[in-house]
């Protein structure tokens, strides 16, 4: 494994390996001191051109933890928002010696062309691109549930998993429906029809209309941000409305089974996709999905760039 | 003039004979090896009457770096066209005599092809206030084809207008059928595809609803539309119905649009990247059927010239585009006269004499016939080349066919009876 | 794997070799502890781990009294990441007893250059302080390259350099062995 562009390019001994590799790194993570020397002399760069505290802080930290040197690159405040291109960014991180790239950009690609146009040697890590993919959140979502309701083994098979919400504009639910797929998983993706992609009939999973006949029927049910201002452009016609038929409640949560998590990738919008008490119930997962994004993403970075280079594509 | 004869050349891959050209004009289809003039050796090849290109961004005025209307008349000489349509949308817009004068008036310096330059439908392509139609087709330029492309004439008031102002004129108004509102920020063909790479999809009905209201205004008016760059299936369905209502509508599909899908994106190298997108295998057959049956008039290049920096950057930030001139003859060959739905006759048809047709250049699209102007393209169909993009005429290199290997070759070119290629290279 | 290769194997330690050895080993920490109570056994994958339940086993049954096995993976910690491919990690288990002031025993399979002792000593810094820290091996088949020394060995098994030393164990392997073979192949 050279990069992390798409849950896609992981087939099942790879996603398996990064699961067991991130359980591995959690254990690490329970200890008084939390370093590993392991990527000592390693520079990792986190290259923000779209804000997100929440992910760049995630891969700091993992990146920290095993000792790389970490530049955080926001666009914002650096040469990018006067106008300077991917391109001479990426040489001037190569020029810098970067080993790994962790790129965040609107662009959906932005990843897959920094890694394939020549302009960079290092490893790129997909931290999310327009609406295409976030790999390494499905990573952190599928470990959640692993340990949920596999007892932290083995892959997901049988386990039933509904995603709710703006499916057409989320990445997040572009790479879960992936490494589900890859790792066993059944999903049910569950929006209005103006939130979901044209040609879903081609996609592993079933489509659906109306939560509340899913939930009855699902493993764990991930709730995904929307936007408010995704009604500007007709998506929906209020927030009410939306919550109202896709929200997930205190009573739309007493339809799920007994052993059912839910998950949210974050920010929440509370009242809007999750009520509070949803948010703040004890089935609700989020914030060990934070600190098992940190273990997820130590996996990745270590075995992009734990082994010698040229052996480790 | 001084007189040319060309030796042992195959009109329309017709019988072998010696083309002589006195002072511009086809003066006698001589039995070979009797044409007296200074010699063009053509043993075997084959002869149609010059490409015209009804669709060609020169970039001239505005952005020299992308192209030049002399960098672009060499590559267009160099793919075997003697006529180019020069698109509107330069900086500043063609919208004015001014501008289309200075585009033909330089067109006319370089001497390489016609250059005819298209006049802006709106002023400055905004879509509000119709250009001076009037005095683009009364300037020296004699502007036939008025078109926004880049943009949708969208407005249907606006468009009713311009088809009927333009018959005054004896002249054509060429739609980019794209409706605005649903291709926002739109990327790539809408599809299975475009959801996977999550891409914002360019609907094929954005294309379809605005050619379907646009034949309708057509035959209400009774003017004259042509439709640009045909894209989808579904666009030719409407198109063949229109013409059998007898609608007075003609379509160009470009050469990539006949040969490449829009699989491509998933390399997400913006090469790729064009307008409108690259669309599925089927309507790729759609196109080629169409154009092989006359649903679709003609082949035009929609030669889009960018500089490296507009494409060597992430899919998002990257322009529209693809160059054309060089490699459309090689593609129709390989998508059409090789599978066995163009005979040369037919290329000439498409390529020229239709194209010459709809843009009314009354000295291009001639028959190989004595009395005609000597506009004409010599080929080689049995050999192969090579595209490699820096060797390119073009200033630009934004080739989607890198590499790739073609049939069909231009060996000489002759505008208005003189040379501008021999034996592939500028004479 | 050729026939050639199969004929350069020679047996240097047979079943009833090994459990001697072990054995002997337990015998050794016991007495040098001064019993069992403090002390904590940590196997290096994956055969260390093997051993160290074996050496665990053995010592419970001497002193009656159960001793903490785990398992101590030192790849995160290896000064030779960047030469070879990345590396799956392998388990690692701190008994819950942790490792603060016990004397906490390493064991190994086989002690070559000693650079994996080098790397499973700063993973116990990063543990804990423990009161000690001892070293048992199998085999050592010498060729140190650092400044490390075991304090119980099974067997010194002279080597040359290129020599492969294999041990072989019924818990992972049906059988216990060490085999020595000719280097050169994998």
């Amino acid at each position: 494994m050279r990069h992390l562009l798409s849950a896609g390019d992981l087939d099942r001994d790879q996603a398996l390996l990064i699961l067991d590799t991130a359980a591995e790194m959690a254990a690490l993570s329970d200890r008084s001191v939390k370093k590993l020397p392991t990527l000592r002399g390693r520079t990792v760069v986190n290259l923000f051109f779209e804000d997100s505290t929440r992910t760049r802080i995630s891969f700091e930290l993992a990146a920290k933890r095993l000792s790389a040197d970490v530049i955080n690159f926001a666009a914002k405040g650096s040469s990018v928002s006067k106008g300077e291109s991917l391109k001479d960014t990426a040489l001037t991180l190569e020029a810098m010696g970067a080993d790994a790239v962790v790129i965040r950009h609107w662009d959906s690609g932005a990843p897959y062309r920094l890694a394939h146009a020549d302009w960079i040697g290092g490893s790129v890590v997909n931290a999310g691109d327009g609406t295409h993919e976030h790999p390494t959140q499905a990573l952190l979502d599928a470990y959640t549930m692993r340990r949920h309701l596999r007892d932290g083994k083995g892959a997901l098979e049988g386990v039933r998993v509904a995603i709710v919400g703006d499916i057409l504009h989320s990445r997040v639910a572009r790479s879960n429906v992936l490494l589900l797929q890859t790792l066993g998983a059944e999903v049910t993706l569950v929006a209005p029809p103006t939130l979901l992609p044209i040609g879903m009939e081609t996609w592993p999973c079933e489509v659906s209309y109306d939560i509340d006949s899913v939930l009855p029927k699902v493993d764990a049910v991930m709730m995904l941000r929307v936007q408010q201002e995704r009604m500007q452009a007709a998506y929906f016609p209020t927030a009410r409305e939306y919550s109202r038929l896709y929200g997930l409640n205190g009573d739309r949560m007493r339809l799920l089974p007994e052993h059912a998590i839910v998950l949210h990738p974050g920010p929440m919008n509370r009242g809007m996709e999750i009520s509070a008490e949803v948010a703040d119930s004890d089935r609700a997962v989020m914030v060990e999905q934070v600190a098992n994004g940190v273990s997820v993403r130590m996996a990745v970075l270590y075995l992009l760039l734990g082994g010698a280079k040229e052996l480790s594509e | 003039m001084s007189a040319y004869v060309i030796r042992g050349v195959r009109p329309y891959g017709e019988e072998a004979v010696d083309i002589v050209i006195n002072d511009g004009v086809i003066t006698e289809l001589a039995p070979v090896g009797t044409g007296k003039g200074e010699v063009i050796e053509a043993d075997g090849l084959i002869a149609l009457p010059g490409f015209v290109d009804l669709h060609t961004h020169l970039r001239e005025p505005g952005r020299e770096d992308a192209e030049t209307i002399e960098s672009g008349s060499q590559a267009a000489a160099l793919g075997g066209y003697t006529c180019v349509h020069a698109m509107a949308n330069t900086d500043p817009v063609a919208d004015t005599a001014g501008v289309v004068e200075q585009v033909w008036r330089i067109g006319r310096e370089v001497g390489l092809v016609d250059v005819r330059p298209v006049g802006a439908v709106t002023v400055n392509l905004d879509g509000k206030h119709l250009a001076e139609i009037g005095a683009m087709a009364n300037s020296a330029a004699e502007v036939t084809v008025f078109s926004d492309d880049g943009k949708c004439v969208h407005d249907a008031l606006l468009m009713r207008r311009s088809l009927e102002y333009v018959k005054a004129f004896g002249g054509v108004v060429a739609q980019h059928a794209q409706e605005p509102r649903l291709t926002e920020n739109a990327q790539m063909n809408e599809g299975a595809l475009s959801g996977k790479l999550g891409m914002v999809g360019w609907p094929a009905v954005a294309e379809e609803a605005i050619i379907a209201r646009d034949v309708l205004l057509a035959e209400h008016v009774d003017s004259r539309l042509h439709a640009c760059h045909v894209s989808t299936a579904g666009s030719v369905e409407v198109i063949r119905w229109a013409k059998s209502r007898g609608v007075n509508v003609t379509a160009e599909v470009t050469p990539h649009h006949l040969i490449l899908t829009e699989d491509l994106v998933e390399t997400y190298n913006p090469v790729y990247k064009v307008n409108p997108p690259l669309r599925t295998k089927k309507d790729v057959l759609a196109l080629r059927a169409a154009l092989a049956d006359g649903t679709i008039d003609a082949l035009a290049t929609d030669h889009a010239p960018h500089p490296h920096e507009h494409k060597d950057c992430e899919w998002g930030a990257a322009a529209m585009g693809m160059l054309g001139l060089q490699t459309a003859f090689s593609v129709v060959m390989e998508t059409m006269v090789e599978p066995g739905l163009l005979d040369w006759r037919g290329v000439a048809d498409r390529m020229s004499v239709q194209p010459a047709r709809i843009g009314g250049v009354e000295s291009q699209g001639q028959p190989i016939a004595v009395g005609s102007v000597a506009n004409i393209v010599v080929i080689d169909p049995k050999a192969k080349w090579t595209v490699v993009p820096e060797a390119l005429a073009s200033k630009s290199s934004n080739t989607p066919f890198a590499e790739r290997t073609f049939p069909g070759t231009i060996v000489h070119t002759m505008y208005a009876g003189r040379p501008t290629v021999i034996g592939g290279v500028l004479a | 794997m050729g026939s050639a290769r199969a004929h350069d194997l020679r047996t240097v330690l047979s079943g009833d070799d090994i459990a001697r050895a072990s054995r002997r080993i337990a015998h050794e920490i016991v007495e040098k502890a001064k019993g069992a109570s403090d002390l904590v056994l940590l196997g290096i994958p994956t055969r260390g781990v093997t051993l160290a339940h074996r050496i665990g086993k053995a010592i419970s049954e001497i002193e009656g009294v159960d001793v903490p096995v785990g398992a101590l993976d030192i790849t995160l910690y290896r000064d030779d990441l960047r030469l070879r491919p990345t590396r799956a990690l392998e388990e690692t288990s701190i008994p819950d007893v942790g490792i603060d002031g016990k004397i906490v025993v390493l064991v190994d399979d086989v002690l070559f250059s000693g650079r994996t002792i080098r790397a499973a000593l700063d993973a116990l810094n990063d543990v804990g302080r423990p009161a000690a820290v001892r070293l048992a091996v199998l085999v050592d088949r010498g060729h140190r390259e650092l400044p490390i020394r075991p304090d119980y060995v099974g067997k010194n098994i002279p080597t040359s350099p290129t020599e492969k030393v294999r041990v072989r164990l019924s818990e992972i392997d049906d059988m216990d062995l060490v085999e020595i073979s000719a280097g050169g192949e994998e």
